[in-house]
């Protein structure tokens, strides 16, 4: 208790400062503050702002925890493949083992704490700047930034990738819950427009594959997709259940469909992301996946076609490789760019499964496209928005205008009035 | 300056800075996102406006009196056209590489919304001298920003300036590229000449902050 009084203590005396925001940020990261709002109608209610983000953060962990087994993983597997030893994952037997976590700790410990470093010192610096309360915004979104890159992401382009993600994303339109896109979103992209030769191919995605690329001791490690894109799926030794449960090469934290699955139960019960935008967009990445899978079986799709791989693709595994069950459990349901209401969020989420899944078999460059497809999203969910607050109020206006007025069944104005909103 | 009294004066340094017309007007902004990748381009580019925009101005202000106001865009047009058709044909004579760089742009410069804005703004109304000024004034401010956005795309987009290396070769690892520095190929792409644009903004308001437009 001492060191909390302290702490109120040394705000009372920091009051006004100009390094007062950043001191608060630390306070208030410690302890609820001792002062609260006494006027005016407000809701009381314990979620604030830094809660909902920790609840968030706490669906994340374990996705970081199998991240850095499997980032450990995958290094030695494609070592054994390399020297011709194919590996079976089997969870106790080679994947949850201190190699596997040590190997992967040193390699997704310093994105985290990069990701962190450098985002939570430009918060602080824009604030002290603006001279407002550090805002609790960045928290999801570095946690976010190290799970959705691939392990070999040079700690030097992540730095300048989340400068500019955290600036030109966020801080110009006014920071925490004025952005119009989802900032560690416009993270990947930058890195992704910026660096792609780091960011997509087969070598990215396991430790030292790029490293090691050319030598004797070549390592290959090609995602799942990139696979099917090049029409390689009989080499691929991946099972069905090696997809679900994420023993396979791809970003840190995207490849376990199992634990984002539960991390996305955790956030619908704990009512801090939308269950209408994840139902969605899954069927809209399931009903793009049956057109595709309808084409093929149609014959419209050849063999000799370059998206034969892709269209071929049963239609629910679509959920289970890349990054479309990451996103849509993660960032589809971020509630400052997503669609504000209920029914523009079943045409937000509908729209980002089925864009997802559309570019990712047509993309000719990069067999993946759940980040470009939330973007682009994001973009158009205030229209969205716009438009169904539009249709519900013409709805309203003509019910008002057919109304039947039926005669109220006591005197009182009160009775009439609800007589008339038949 | 005492060539100039102080009005003209400010007719060449008023587009310099506080009322530039691509960060304060926000005119020209496509050709200015097109060919910026390359420094050279830039400066290219912005001498070609140079001359277009001051004989042009020159032109008109000089057939001001005698122009039928109904007809005056398409007099603007032709000489407008007929400038840019004489740099285009020193380009492809003179600098036939470059003239391929910037394409289409050298053509389009018919089209820049700034020398048809200061035809119709200043040149119609006033003198030859001080249009003069004025359009040099203009070019000028135009390519200023043109030369510090291609600045910056080409040092970070392709680590060289004018063509030469200054970080260093990146295929054989040296300077810059030895310590595992890579080029952003972000920057070579016109978004992030928008968002370049956008920074050169944000600075100029930041220093004068009687630009900021109150809403």
């Amino acid at each position: 208790m001492s060191l909390k009084n302290n702490l109120h203590q040394l705000k009372e005396k920091y009051r006004g400062k100009k390094m007062a925001p950043a001191f608060n940020a630390l306070h208030t990261f410690l302890y609820s503050p001792n002062e609260t709002t006494h006027s005016g109608s407000h809701i009381r209610a314990v979620d604030d702002l830094k809660r909902t983000m920790n609840t968030v953060i706490m669906a994340l962990v374990p996705v970081l925890i199998f991240g850095i087994f499997n980032a450990g993983y995958q290094h030695y597997a494609a070592v054994d493949a390399a020297n011709g030893v194919i590996r079976q994952a089997s969870l106790f037997g080679n994947f949850l083992t201190w190699d596997n976590f040590l190997m992967g700790a040193w390699t997704v410990l310093p994105l985290v704490i990069v990701s962190y470093g450098v985002g939570l010192a430009i918060e602080f610096l824009f604030a002290v700047m603006k001279g407002h309360e550090v805002e609790e915004g960045y928290l999801v979104t570095g946690m976010l930034v190290p799970l959705i890159i691939p392990v070999d992401t040079p700690l030097w382009m992540l730095a300048v990738a989340v400068a500019f993600g955290v600036v030109i994303g966020k801080e110009v339109f006014g920071g925490t819950g004025m952005n119009i896109l989802n900032p560690a979103l416009t993270i990947r992209a930058f890195l992704f427009f910026a660096y792609p030769t780091w960011m997509s191919g087969d070598k990215v995605w396991v430790h030292q594959a790029v490293d090691l690329a050319g030598g004797p001791d070549a390592i290959s490690g090609e995602t799942v997709l990139g696979f099917l894109a090049q029409g390689r799926a009989t080499e691929m030794s991946y099972s069905v259940a090696d997809m679900f449960y994420g023993f396979i090469p791809g970003s840190i934290g995207e490849t376990s469909t199992l634990l984002i699955l539960l991390g996305g139960l955790f956030l619908i019960f704990s009512k801090i992301a939308s269950w209408r935008i994840m139902v969605s967009a899954v069927a809209g990445s399931l009903v793009m996946g049956l057109i595709f899978n309808g084409a093929v079986s149609a014959g419209w799709i050849t063999e000799t076609s370059t998206f034969y791989g892709l269209m071929s693709f049963e239609y629910w595994k679509h959920l289970l490789v890349g990054g479309l069950a990451f996103g849509i459990v993660y960032m589809a349901t971020d509630p400052v760019t997503g669609a504000q209401t209920n029914r523009g969020k079943w045409i937000y989420g509908f729209l980002i499964g089925l864009i997802s899944v559309l570019i990712r078999v047509f993309n000719p460059a990069y067999p993946e496209g759940v980040f470009l497809a939330i973007l682009l999203m994001n973009v158009f969910a205030p229209t969205i928005d716009h438009y169904v607050v539009k249709g519900n109020i013409n709805r309203r206006l003509k019910r008002a205008k057919n109304a039947v007025v039926l005669p109220g069944e006591g005197e009182g104005k009160a009775d009439k009035l609800k007589a008339e909103t038949v | 300056m005492a060539l100039l009294s102080k009005k003209d004066a400010n007719l060449i340094l008023d587009p310099l800075s506080d009322n530039n017309p691509i960060t304060i007007q926000v005119l020209g902004i496509c050709s200015a996102l097109a060919i910026t990748a390359e420094l050279k381009a830039s400066i290219v580019m912005s001498v070609s406006v140079l001359f277009v925009m001051g004989m042009g101005n020159v032109v008109i202000s000089l057939m001001r009196n005698i122009i039928p106001s109904k007809i005056r865009i398409i007099v603007q047009l032709v000489v407008v056209a007929t400038l840019v058709i004489i740099v285009d044909q020193v380009l492809k004579a003179f600098a036939y590489e470059l003239s391929k760089t910037l394409s289409v742009f050298v053509g389009l410069i018919i089209t820049n919304c700034i020398i048809m804005g200061r035809f119709e703004a200043f040149a119609l109304a006033n003198g030859t001298w001080r249009s003069f000024l004025d359009g040099i004034g203009n070019a000028a401010g135009y390519g200023i920003i043109l030369v510090i956005i291609g600045f910056f795309r080409e040092l970070l987009g392709s680590g060289t300036l004018l063509g030469y290396k200054v970080l260093g070769d990146p295929i054989a690892k040296t300077g810059l590229y030895a310590i595992g520095y890579e080029n952003n190929g972000f920057m070579l792409l016109s978004p992030m000449a928008l968002i370049v644009v956008g920074l050169i903004i944000w600075v100029q308001r930041s220093r004068n902050k009687d630009l900021i437009e109150e809403n």
